[in-house]
């Protein structure tokens, strides 16, 4: 077995007397699709800020393609691969969907101490950008200010603000979220044309959606990883119904 | 830069109209109103750097009026060591103020709200009362220069129209400045990490180093002002970094239209013709009460505030935008 792209070695997070992410380990595999299951206040949102450095840890190392990255500020562990997309959507709501996107690729092309050139006649931010918002369906919408977007739409730009810097591991939190079926599926045919091509850590809680998509599974019970496996094996591991699942999906 | 078509915009045209009768001041007018117009256009330098970490960067600085001082006394403590070399005092007003402006900035940065506001405003009462206790300089009473910077015979800022022509080119210099700055990518980084600092970080800027280098260029372009300002009135005192005048360096930005360009400029004329023309409108009503003037200014700003969120610049933009049925 080939060195996993992310590995999570005893990662701990405490608020207070909470512990959100207790003693956890797991790894991402390289062009896996990863999902990360789990009920409400599992920590899953906790463990993606973690991996950001957005949450510092209490305990516990973050391996990445090699290298620690536990202590590292967030802007080094973006230039080496990692992104992530938000559960509850931030996008910069008085830019336009395409000055988002820029944004995003901008963050790639070193640093931004740069005073003279306008930076919105740049092709080298403005072309690339418009690639990602038409795969995402949004290059009619490139000149719409974030804020005027629909629901769905602020949450593909998110996929696409999370997409633009191209990066080797992809963090997505609940992608789907607060979306209607028809936006959900199409959401879902978007990261099914991303199956195989990236590596994502995909937290999501539509079981559907993550049958179709993962390749592994991982549930989190109150910060701990109960079970890792093909999705086959989750579906028939009895802890995991008993904690997770529910009669439903157990039968199904 | 500017294309014709741009001049259906009244707001163009109104800034254009400005900017022309303004060059032509000194030819028409008299020596108050020269002496007005420079002070308002210094006024205005001060307010465009502001405006860059205000208006652009969301960091409500109120102590910005340390640096007018900071540069105020460069220019006045090297003339009163009979260093009078402009190309010297400027600089050297720039830089003291940058450096300062860079220690407030690293010190205040990881603040937000009201906690920012604070600080900035705690450093700026420091450097006042540091003037109070200059002794060797005039402490509170301030100094007088008796020299104006000297540019090698170039410039004769004595000469008032030479002086306001001097202080116009500048503007117009950090005008364009602050045009390019913004529409930058450091200006975009700046603009976002205003709008979604959360989300900028996640997208692998560190905003603090980039709002910390803006803080720092608008602590300079106010220095700069500050040299113009002592120039202006031959004299230095704590009074000019007192914290009203902070006050009103805010006051100025969001009466012209917070991250706007042409904001400041607006801003400041509405500020200092109101107060020239409220002043003596109260004493005549209630003669020795003009310095009240502000009793009538307040509620004036509440207005703006209620009914013209932009500041005078979205008034313009909205008699620019066609009319509705
Ligand atoms: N900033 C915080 N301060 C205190 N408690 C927090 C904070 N963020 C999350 N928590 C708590 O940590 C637990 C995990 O939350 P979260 O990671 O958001 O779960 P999930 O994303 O799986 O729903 C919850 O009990 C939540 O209340
Ligand atoms: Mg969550």
């Amino acid at each position: 077995m080939a060195e996993p792209l992310l590995a999570i070695d005893g990662l701990v997070k405490r608020f207070g007397g909470l512990i959100a992410t207790d003693n956890l380990s797991l790894d991402v595999r390289t062009g896996e699709i990863h999902a990360l299951i789990g009920p409400n206040g599992a920590g899953k949102t906790t463990l993606v800020a973690q991996l950001m450095g957005q949450l510092p840890s209490d305990a516990g190392r973050i391996v990445f393609d090699g290298n620690d990255i536990t202590r590292l500020p967030t802007h080094r562990r973006v230039g080496a691969g990692l992104a992530r997309s938000f559960q509850i959507t931030s996008v910069l709501r008085d830019f336009t969907a395409l000055d988002n996107v820029a944004l995003a690729v901008q963050a790639h092309q070193g640093h931004s101490f740069r005073f003279w050139r306008p930076a919105r006649h740049d092709s080298a931010l403005r072309d690339p950008a418009l690639v990602i918002l038409e795969q995402l369906g949004l290059g009619a919408r490139a000149d719409t200010l974030a804020a005027n977007l629909s629901y769905g739409e602020q949450r593909q730009l998110e996929i696409a603000m999370a997409l633009a810097g191209d990066p080797r591991l992809l963090l997505l939190d609940e992608p789907m979220a607060g979306m209607g079926p028809d936006e959900s599926a199409r959401m879902v045919a978007f990261l099914q044309r991303l199956k195989g091509k990236r590596t994502i850590l995909l937290i999501e809680h539509d079981m559907d959606a993550v049958f179709a998509l993962a390749d592994r599974i991982t549930v989190l019970v109150y910060g701990r990883a109960i079970a890792t496996g093909a999705p086959a094996e989750i579906r028939a591991n009895p802890e995991v119904r008993k904690a997770y699942l529910g009669e439903e999906h157990a039968d199904a | 830069m500017l294309d014709v078509n741009a001049l259906r915009n009244p707001r163009v045209m109104i800034t254009l109209l400005l900017l022309i009768a303004a060059v032509l001041v000194p030819f028409f007018a008299g020596n108050f109103l020269v002496s007005f117009g420079s002070r308002i256009i210094i006024w205005t330098i001060a307010a465009i750097s502001l405006n860059v970490i205000l208006g652009y960067g969301g960091m409500v600085s109120f102590g910005h009026a340390a640096y007018l001082g900071i540069g105020g006394y460069a220019v006045g403590i090297m003339a009163h060591h009979g260093i009078n070399s402009g190309f010297l005092q400027w600089p050297v007003a720039m830089l003291a103020s940058a450096l300062w402006a860079l220690a407030v900035g690293a010190l205040s940065m990881r603040t937000r709200g009201v906690y920012f506001i604070m600080i900035t405003l705690a450093f700026a009462q420091l450097i006042y009362f540091v003037g109070v206790g200059l002794e060797a300089y005039g402490g509170d009473d301030g100094l007088t220069i008796y020299k104006r910077s000297e540019f090698a015979g170039i410039l004769s800022l004595k000469n008032r129209a030479t002086f306001y022509w001097t202080c116009f080119v500048l503007m117009l210099g950090v005008f364009y400045l602050c045009h390019r700055l913004v529409q930058s990518r450091f200006g975009m980084v700046l603009q976002g990490s205003k709008s979604n600092d959360l989300r900028m970080r996640a997208l692998g800027f560190p905003t603090t180093r980039y709002r910390l280098t803006a803080f720092t260029l608008a602590g300079a372009m106010c220095g700069l002002a500050g040299a113009l300002l002592a120039n202006q009135t031959d004299f230095i005192s704590p009074a000019m970094m007192h914290w009203t005048a902070s006050g009103d360096l805010i006051v100025i930005v969001v009466l012209g239209g917070m991250g706007t360009l042409f904001g400041p400029l607006y801003g400041a004329i509405a500020f200092f013709v109101l107060e020239e023309s409220l002043k003596p409108l109260i004493d005549w009503v209630r003669p020795g009460w003009g310095d009240y003037w502000r009793l009538l200014f307040g509620p004036l700003l509440v207005m703006v505030a209620l009914y013209a969120r932009g500041g005078l610049d979205s008034l313009f933009e909205r008699a620019a935008r066609p009319r509705h049925g």
